[in-house]
């Protein structure tokens, strides 16, 4: 379902990854590992269409992929429903019955956003991936700021709702999901010094 | 995208200062200038046109720089940017929620002001109309101009030097329409090229609205 | 090859090394000989007096006031759909020296206006124009100071440049229709008999080709020092990743 090619990708105009290669089926998940720096988030921005490569091939189904950071648009002045229901809209999707109680924010329903601590806003960010109804989800680091229980929450949701349904996920992240998930280590895809395709490359 | 409006309207509302802090500017700087000039009637009414155009203006200016920063801030600008919403709707409504929060008040709130400067009684109907029309162009220029200083973080300044320019010809047209209606001449002429301002920035604009967007999110 | 290669930034180096002096030195020749000519060897206006000699600093500043922003507007387009570096840095390179010209136009004005109108400054539509041309220049260069990355700053500003241009045409007609003005028509036209007198006529066009190439020479050479900047961060940005 998402097949990478050779995908080169910059930060800052400076290649950072290289040559990547790799597919996912639907309903498997692959995370991705490597140290600070190696340009996991890149990749993922660049995988979102956030960014454009430098070379290499992304497929994945269109209007497919939907992507996820630490800054998951939470408005402080809306309620935690106001907040989902406005990303079901924009999707022209439906706010599905069980999505509070899968993320255990039904208590918390007409709180306003801005008075949710940093676990519970981090649970509302990634309810939003349960309502959208995108196949292909990019996540950036998805538990920080999660506790025990509620990272279990997500990866049940990962595997029971979002990859029994067919879909794909592409997670970074340095803690262990408990996902029967492949694991990519970015390390040996890191650009040569002299990797082509940086902005400053015709100055060279 | 009538989520997104719904969404920036109810934020507005909920988050105060976008009507009332627009508002409030355009009456001190109302209330400002006769301070300024001095209190004489026939002084005041000639400028006023002048004056009510320049404030409203500047009142629309000052909430600016919000309109794409806290978006951008907590991420929902790279989450639009993902969504099946055209980048180039979502400015569009942005401009649409700008002028509704300041625009609109603005235009409704000027003739009482205009009473304060002596506005001439023939010109209350025109400088009504004459926002009603220019005040769109306004939040549509400003929505670019914050779209292009969006990733900045001093950026608020540098907003007014880059769309204080691009407001010379609706500022120009929309003056001269009001004193034209105060001076009893025809001010129609001034009032359809206003428009076609104000109608060639929400054709246009919103592309290079979304396309510096994209820039600035990369 | 195609004449695209000549923007490549190593080839740009190259072949704008020896154009550089020779185009200081025309501009040189021009200038001189343009200015003596005209300040010491033409008449005096039966109206103006020897004010009208402004005439040889005032026009051309104007006239390449306006002609850098359409090359800047060119440039910019180039940056967008070909990505020519060296494209993008010399519309950089265009925008103060455009801005020296527009604060000349506007200060020789000045200067001619105060014995012809009896004021320095008055809100004419040309210079009024002139004064928004001034906004915009601003606008425009302080938004490449403002941001870091090279590439992004290249995008945002061609864009503003697109977009400035066409409210500089509409503000050019609106204040037309703001206010007629005092200002004389245009010294120049390709109608001969619009134009000013054959003895102003002739040195003003040296004068002219002597700003022209005084303004390709200073934007070249500030390309090339851009084109320099640029290659110190990539070698600054190759040796932090070594």
């Amino acid at each position: 379902m998402l097949r990478v090619e050779n995908l080169t990708c910059a930060r800052g105009g400076v290649p950072v990854l290289a040559k990547v290669s790799f597919a996912v089926d639907p309903g498997q998940a692959l995370i991705l590992r490597g140290p600070n720096g190696v340009g996991k988030t890149t990749l993922l921005r660049t995988l979102a269409g956030l960014q454009p490569a430098i070379a290499g091939n992304v497929s994945y189904p269109e209007d497919e992929g939907a992507y996820a950071s630490h800054a998951d648009g939470i408005k402080t002045a809306l309620s935690v429903t106001e907040n989902l229901k406005f990303w079901a809209d924009v999707h022209g999707a439906d706010l599905p019955d069980d999505i509070l109680d899968t993320f255990d924010l039904a208590d918390l329903r007409d709180r306003m956003g801005g008075t949710l601590s940093a676990g519970q806003k981090r649970r509302l960010g990634l309810a939003r991936l349960g309502v959208i109804g995108r196949k292909v989800l990019f996540l950036d680091e998805p538990t920080v700021s999660l506790d025990a229980f509620s990272v279990k929450l997500f990866a049940d949701w990962l595997q029971n709702t979002h990859l029994a349904a067919g879909g794909v996920a592409v997670i970074a992240t340095h803690i262990d999901l408990g996902l029967a998930a492949p694991e990519l280590d970015l390390t040996p895809f890191k650009a040569a010094e002299d990797a082509r395709g940086g902005s400053d490359e015709a100055f060279l | 995208m009538i989520a997104l409006l719904l969404r920036d309207l109810r934020l507005a509302v909920r988050a105060g200062g976008g009507f009332g802090l627009g508002l409030a500017f355009f009456l001190i700087v109302v209330v400002l200038v006769p301070f300024g000039v001095g209190p004489e009637t026939a002084v005041l009414s000639r400028i006023a046109p002048g004056i009510l155009w320049v404030a409203s203006l500047l009142a629309a200016l000052l909430s600016l720089d919000r309109i794409f920063a806290l978006d951008y801030e907590d991420g929902s600008l790279a989450l639009l940017a993902t969504s099946p919403l055209p980048l180039e709707g979502a400015a569009m409504i942005k401009a649409l929620a700008h002028w509704i929060t300041t625009g609109l008040p603005l235009t409704l709130a000027a003739p009482a002001l205009g009473f304060l400067l002596s506005l001439a009684p023939e010109a209350y109907a025109y400088l009504l109309i004459s926002l009603l029309i220019g005040t769109p162009a306004l939040s549509m220029i400003g929505t670019f101009g914050a779209a292009l200083t969006v990733g900045l973080r001093r950026g608020g300044l540098l907003l007014s030097l880059l769309v204080l320019p691009l407001y010379v010809p609706t500022l120009i047209f929309g003056a001269e329409a009001v004193r034209r209606g105060a001076d009893g001449l025809d001010p129609n002429g001034a009032l359809m090229l206003m428009a076609g301002i104000t109608a060639g920035s929400f054709a246009l604009l919103p592309f290079a609205t979304a396309a510096v967007l994209r820039i600035n999110l990369r | 090859m195609s004449m695209w290669e000549y923007a490549n930034p190593k080839l740009f180096m190259g072949w704008t090394r020896p154009v550089l002096p020779w185009s200081f030195a025309l501009a040189a020749v021009c200038l001189v000989v343009g200015l003596i000519w005209g300040f010491f060897f033409t008449p005096d206006d039966f109206r103006q007096g020897s004010t009208v000699k402004i005439i040889y600093l005032h026009v051309p500043a104007a006239l390449m006031a306006i002609n850098a922003w359409i090359m800047m507007l060119v440039a910019s387009l180039i940056w967008v759909v070909r990505r020519h570096h060296v494209s993008a840095l010399a519309a950089r390179a265009a925008a103060p020296v455009g801005i020296i010209f527009t604060l000349i136009a506007l200060f020789t004005g000045g200067v001619w206006g105060q014995p012809m109108w009896g004021t320095y400054w008055a809100w004419d539509p040309r210079l009024t124009s002139f004064l928004i041309l001034f906004l915009f220049y601003l606008g425009y260069i302080a938004l490449w100071e403002a941001i870091e990355d090279p590439d992004t700053a290249a995008d945002l500003t061609s864009v503003l440049c697109m977009v400035g241009s066409v409210f500089a045409i509409l503000s050019r007609y609106a204040v037309l229709f703001w206010n007629q003005g005092l200002h004389q028509g245009a010294s120049l036209s390709l109608d001969k008999e619009e134009n000013v007198a054959d003895v102003f006529w002739f040195p003003l066009l040296v004068c002219i080709a002597g700003f022209v190439l005084l303004f390709i020479a200073l934007v070249l050479m500030r390309t090339r020092t851009e084109i320099r900047a640029r290659r110190i961060r990539a070698l600054e940005a190759r040796a932090r990743r070594a």
